[in-house]
């Protein structure tokens, strides 16, 4: 089954086009890896896909149904910035999590924080960067979602914590979920990726099995990247 | 085990010759369970799905079989572990003759060199 499909999809801001007819479909049970420089629109798709946008032309479905609450329940979004409140503790996102999504599996998130040995009693403001991103993280993937939407989840933590965050998304969505995830630190998560789309200017200029990529050019996705988007 | 992954070569095929290795050297034995998919991933820091086509290529190959409950399980015999070793030191000695070549050898010498090598 199809998660997201988009068809003759294009974002406008003003007169700047920031997707360009990009058609692309992906299936159930994939980590799939939105990959392109700064400014490529990868953060625009992904707002299109949880309507913090609407698009300019063209259509965005999740499993069939176009951005609504509806979809909203079944799409868990991870935004590049921290987006909750930052005098909320732990408890208190965890009760926050609980009131908007049906699908939040309240133990898993505190058998996670747990094992980071997260305060629950620590507010957000205090907690480092890391921290701060690993506790979005977890509230994120604490979801039984479809569809995961990972806006740079792992830009600005040390390699420990990005380890700990990839293998967090690798335990925790199911094989009937798909998982996008936005990032240009490609080195780091191209061995959890089943796909890779790079996306350029608006465009969309691959969308391949990272296995068939490899076997076809012999580079890895990252040295495959660094040649198409050779500056 | 402790994975490390090249990163030029798909990871499904690291992750069968890994386990062709466990095999030949004995670290698996005939019968022994193979780790949960997701297990195995856990550990290596890959997805799930590649370690699925990994083991189904295993079970291709005859060298896996799963059964429908109990999870997947090495199936050899000595004949098979002595194709598998065979075939996994033909290509470990392919690579060197490449190198050697390369640094100007011809057969006789690579085998001379081998037989007076030091470090054995």
């Amino acid at each position: 089954m199809k998660t997201l499909v988009c068809e003759s999809l294009s974002k406008d801001y003003g007169n700047i086009r920031a997707l360009d007819d990009v058609d692309l479909s992906l299936e159930e049970g994939k980590i799939v890896g939105l990959l392109g420089p700064n400014g490529s629109g990868k953060t625009t798709l992904i707002k299109l896909a949880s309507r913090l946008l609407v698009p300019s032309a063209g259509r965005i479905t999740i499993c069939g149904e176009e951005p609504s609450e509806i979809t909203k329940a079944i799409v868990s979004y991870l935004p590049d910035r921290n987006y909750l409140p930052d005098w909320m503790n732990g408890r208190d996102l965890l009760d926050l999590y609980k009131d908007f999504f049906a699908d939040f599996d309240e133990d898993k998130a505190v058998e996670m924080m747990t094992s980071l040995n997260i305060d629950m009693n620590m507010p957000m403001k205090k907690m480092s960067k890391g921290t701060k991103e690993k506790v979005q993280l977890i509230l994120t993937m604490s979801r039984h979602a479809k569809l995961y939407l990972l806006d740079e989840p792992i830009a600005g933590v040390d390699p420990a914590a990005r380890d700990y965050i990839l293998r967090t998304i690798i335990s925790n969505y199911d094989e009937n979920a798909t998982v996008l995830i936005s990032t240009h630190l490609i080195a780091d998560v191209e061995n959890v990726l089943d796909e890779a789309v790079f996306l350029k200017e608006g465009r969309i200029v691959l969308h391949q099995g990272v296995d068939e990529l490899k076997e076809s050019t012999g580079k890895s996705v990252d040295e495959y990247f660094r040649e198409v988007f050779r500056c | 085990m402790n994975w490390k992954f090249s990163d030029d070569v798909p990871i499904y095929l690291q992750i069968i010759e890994g386990i062709k290795t466990d095999i030949v050297s004995g670290r698996y034995k005939g019968s022994d369970r193979l780790p949960a998919v997701r297990e195995l991933a856990m550990d290596a820091g890959v997805n799930p799905n590649t370690v699925q086509r990994a083991y189904a290529e295993l079970e291709r190959q005859g060298l896996v079989q799963s059964e429908r409950t109990s999870g997947r399980f090495v199936s050899v015999d000595e004949d098979k572990i002595r194709e598998l070793r065979k075939d996994l030191s033909n290509e470990y000695i392919r690579e060197m003759y490449v190198h050697l070549r390369d640094l100007g050898m011809d057969d006789k010498d690579i085998v001379d060199a081998v037989k007076n090598w030091e470090g054995k």
